[in-house]
């Protein structure tokens, strides 16, 4: 077995935390440490998967990836970048140690996510250890599997308390040929309005975000789709746009800067801004707009609620109530699929709600 | 027909004229069947070889009625199977000889479409083109399209996660759905995703999707809408030799190129299809290729260049790019029509679904070929080649003694391959009644103890959808020990690939 796989001895781990009953932290490159809540519980024990590491199999022909959960994402990245190919869902890193199991555990995309789809989507596949320390296989390498319930896409966004991701098989795609991004001055509402309109035009579509009264919009694919563009679209051609979307992507632009109180709104596309007071950044369409607001936690959530979207507060608070609480139906079918991956409620408990 | 059925554990508390006199309590007398004749049409779903009358068949007409009908049933311990339009291959929507068939055919309205935001919401029971139809004035589309979309309806796609020829691009159904609405076996109402792009909490949109009617019966979609490409076109490259179409497949793709439609048929389907649409294929080809590219005017031209460049460096013996619209309905004609068309070919075809990774195409078609000769049975191929998936047609008479038994076992032959090279048993027909044995060569038992766990956290006294789908650990050490016969090791024990 080579060093960097750590199966056996990650599910040994996770075997004598189930028979002794003691609750695991999971830990990969912990550059999202600060996103959700903390794992609570008496003597916790930190399943390090860090080491767990490296690109398995990489297919360019095939569109198919599979890696170790340890494995940094910029070396996932870089492999892929060599055949001019990506990870479609444009992860955030939010930390040079990002891996891509805390990507996919997370559930995180960054800018083009509405238009080419989340990290959920691209997953295949996925090697897990349950909480009874079993090692288990979902989905595959193949872009189509209909065979058994789809529990690796399951694991997308779970926080590892459904299990402990080994490695994941994701769907890649070929880099665009070319990019380009337009900026005009807009209102928030005729922001909101025109990128949804463009999203239904065919245009290749495939950034979109309203910052400090600019609508940015950023255009990807063949060459002369690209170029069409500039006949159809208003605004100036933004020059370093790579640099924009990804320090928006990383939450480093000024807007982020002092953010006493940061939350996260999803919200369906063109829903109306909530009335809630503070400053605003828009992104992916409307689907996505950060807040930062003097309001308290219960008011951001009755008014994001009130509009079918949920709010996720990022910095401030007290750590102990960063997702929306789920309705009561919801609730108990959390409860009964924990118990149904982790009857001993070993993975990291509390780390996405309390009791889960 | 055949021997197969559900594994009938339940066994009723009620009788069935109770049954009926309750169910009529909730329901308009002609929403519920119980006379024979009836209940005739809903005896099969598109698996015709599998047969079972249900006990009795409801056709709900609200979501009230529908929770009211589960929650009798939940009372009364029955099991329920949920069906759409019926026209599912696995046998998912078979009847339980003493359970509830709960059709969801009179939810049939198109409730909203918001052309801002690109959404349509529906009831389970709208036909899954009516939706790209009455989207299709705002220059929008519902973009996954099975084969059997004039028909099949938007509930029983998002039961099986249906696909489609534009997969590779254009996703599954789970890609394309935002929000549903389930009931419980309790007759509870839960809404699953929401009309942002993501909800709190678990994604149990992705877990509904594709779990064949055993999880909750799904009583409202919220589809995404994706706007008509500008433009798309079509070419047909044949080849002299299987192997050369799959490495063209590989090549088009690997330039960085994602066809919206990559379809490959082998000789067999070739000359069927060419006697049934006319549509201008070679038949002396080996294979031949289907590349349709869509998006912008200006990228699809660039893009078709690209192609022909690269099919005709690969040794494409023709490439034929249509020229207009009514030549790229006739080319995709004689492609859609493959199934009816191999029909022609011999009284009766099975249809099978593996999924492989298009690497292992050559030695894939090969094995068949192998196997077909040893089974003594035809089979044309049929191939969704950007994305893998594999519809060998194995052709047999049904009226000869002993073929249809033996058309089954040289299919679970094929999908035991698929498996052997990495790939799955069903890429988009789903596991059914169909596909119960192979799911035990695909998965382990601790994965299927899972799957187990999964059910039991939805439905805890496994009413719903009863023997289908996922097999118990006791069918696989049967199934297993079949294997020992043919050399194999048994379940549980049985090697992964």
């Amino acid at each position: 077995m080579p060093a960097n796989d750590l199966t056996a001895s990650l599910q040994q781990q996770v075997q004598a935390a189930y028979a002794g009953k003691t609750p695991l932290k999971i830990v990969g490159g912990n550059s999202k440490a600060f996103y959700g809540r903390q794992t609570t519980g008496a003597e916790l024990t930190v399943l390090d998967v860090s080491g767990h590491s490296g690109i398995n199999s990489y297919e360019p022909t095939e569109l198919v990836l599979t890696a170790r959960a340890g494995t940094p994402l910029a070396e996932i990245e870089a492999a892929l970048a060599e055949k001019g190919q990506l990870l479609p869902f444009e992860p955030p890193h939010w930390g040079p140690n990002a891996t891509l199991g805390g990507t996919i555990a997370c559930n995180l995309s960054g800018p083009r996510r509405p238009y080419a789809g989340s990290a959920r989507d691209f997953v295949l596949g996925c090697h897990v250890i349950n909480g009874k320390g079993e090692l288990l296989h979902f989905g595959g390498e193949v872009m189509k599997n209909v065979a058994g319930y789809d529990a690796a896409r399951l694991m997308a966004g779970a926080l590892g308390t459904l299990g402990v991701l080994l490695d994941v098989s994701l769907k890649v795609l070929p880099v665009p040929q070319d990019k380009l991004t337009l900026v005009q001055p807009a209102t928030l509402p005729a922001a909101l309005e025109q990128m949804n309109k463009l999203a239904g035009q065919p245009v290749p579509l495939s950034a979109s975000a309203w910052v400090d009264g600019y609508l940015y919009l950023r255009f990807a694919g063949a060459k002369s789709a690209v170029a069409a563009v500039k006949q159809r679209v208003a605004g100036d051609v933004l020059v370093d746009a790579a640099t924009f979307w990804r320090s928006l992507r990383e939450l480093q632009l000024p807007f982020f800067a002092e953010a006493a109180s940061l939350w996260r709104i999803a919200l369906p596309q063109t829903a109306d801004q909530p009335k809630l007071p503070g400053d605003w950044l828009l992104e992916w369409g409307g689907a996505q707009r950060w807040l930062k607001t003097a309001a308290s936690i219960e008011q951001v959530r009755a008014a994001v609620a009130a509009l079918g979207g949920h709010a996720t507060l990022l910095h401030g608070g007290s750590g102990s109530d960063a997702f929306q609480p789920l309705p009561a139906g919801l609730w108990q079918a959390h409860q009964r699929l924990k118990q149904a991956f982790d009857p001993a409620g070993i993975l990291n408990p509390g780390r996405m709600y309390e009791g889960l | 027909m055949s021997q197969h059925g559900c594994e009938h554990d339940h066994v009723p508390v009620i009788g069935k004229a109770e049954l009926v006199a309750q169910l009529l309590q909730l329901l308009p007398a002609d929403c519920v069947l119980f006379e024979e004749e009836d209940l005739r049409p809903y005896e099969c779903d598109g698996l015709s070889a599998y047969r079972q009358l249900p006990w009795v068949t409801v056709l709900p007409q609200s979501v009230g009625q529908v929770q009211a009908v589960m929650r009798l049933c939940h009372q009364h311990r029955l099991p329920v199977v949920a069906r759409g339009a019926g026209t599912g291959l696995s046998g998912g929507a078979l009847p339980h000889p003493n359970g509830v068939l709960l059709s969801l055919a009179k939810l049939k309205s198109i409730l909203a479409i918001d052309t801002l935001a690109r959404t349509a919401r529906v009831q389970p029971g709208v036909r899954n083109l009516a939706i790209s139809q009455a989207a299709s004035q705002y220059g929008l589309y519902y973009a996954p399209d099975p084969s059997s979309q004039i028909a099949c309806t938007i509930g029983g796609n998002v039961a099986e996660n249906s696909g489609g020829v534009h997969c590779l691009k254009y996703g599954l159904t789970v890609h394309n759905i935002l929000q549903i609405k389930l009931v419980t076996i309790e007759g509870d109402l839960l809404v699953v995703g929401s009309e942002a792009l993501d909800s709190a909490g678990y994604d149990l949109l992705a877990l509904m999707t594709g779990s064949e009617g055993m999880l909750g019966v799904i009583v409202e979609v919220t589809v995404r809408l994706l706007p008509v490409p500008e433009k798309a076109k079509v070419m047909l490259a044949a080849f002299d030799d299987v192997e050369k179409a799959g490495a063209a497949v590989g090549a088009i793709i690997a330039a960085g190129v994602i066809p919206g439609g990559l379809e490959m048929m082998d000789k067999l389907s070739i000359g069927a299809a060419e006697d049934f649409a006319h549509a201008g294929y070679p038949r002396d080809a080996e294979a031949i290729l289907l590349c349709e590219l869509d998006g912008t005017c200006e990228e699809v031209a660039e893009q078709v260049e690209q192609v022909q460049a690269i099919l005709k460096d690969i040794g494409a013996t023709e490439v034929r790019l249509a020229r207009d619209e009514q030549e790229r309905a006739l080319l995709w004609k004689g492609r859609k029509s493959a199934f009816p068309a191999v029909g022609r070919l011999s009284p009766d075809y099975y249809c099978m679904d593996g999924t492989i990774p298009r690497r292992h195409l050559p030695f894939v078609l090969r094995r068949i070929g192998e196997l077909s000769q040893q089974y003594g049975l035809a089979v044309a191929n049929v191939f969704h080649a950007g994305d893998g998936n594999l519809h060998p047609l194995i052709l047999y008479d049904a009226n000869k003694p002993g073929e249809l038994a033996n058309a089954e076992e040289f299919g679970s032959k094929i999908l035991e391959l698929c498996v052997e090279v990495g790939g799955s048993i069903t890429g988009e027909h789903g596991v059914g009644m169909e596909k119960i044995n192979q799911m035990c060569v695909q998965y382990d038992s601790a994965e299927l103890t899972q799957f187990h766990a999964i059910k039991h956290a939805f439905d805890p006294q496994g009413l719903l959808n009863p023997g289908k789908a996922v097999p118990t650990l006791h069918r696989c050490a049967e199934f297993g020990a079949m294997h020992v016969h043919d050399g194999k090791l048994p379940f549980p024990e049985l090697e992964r690939f």
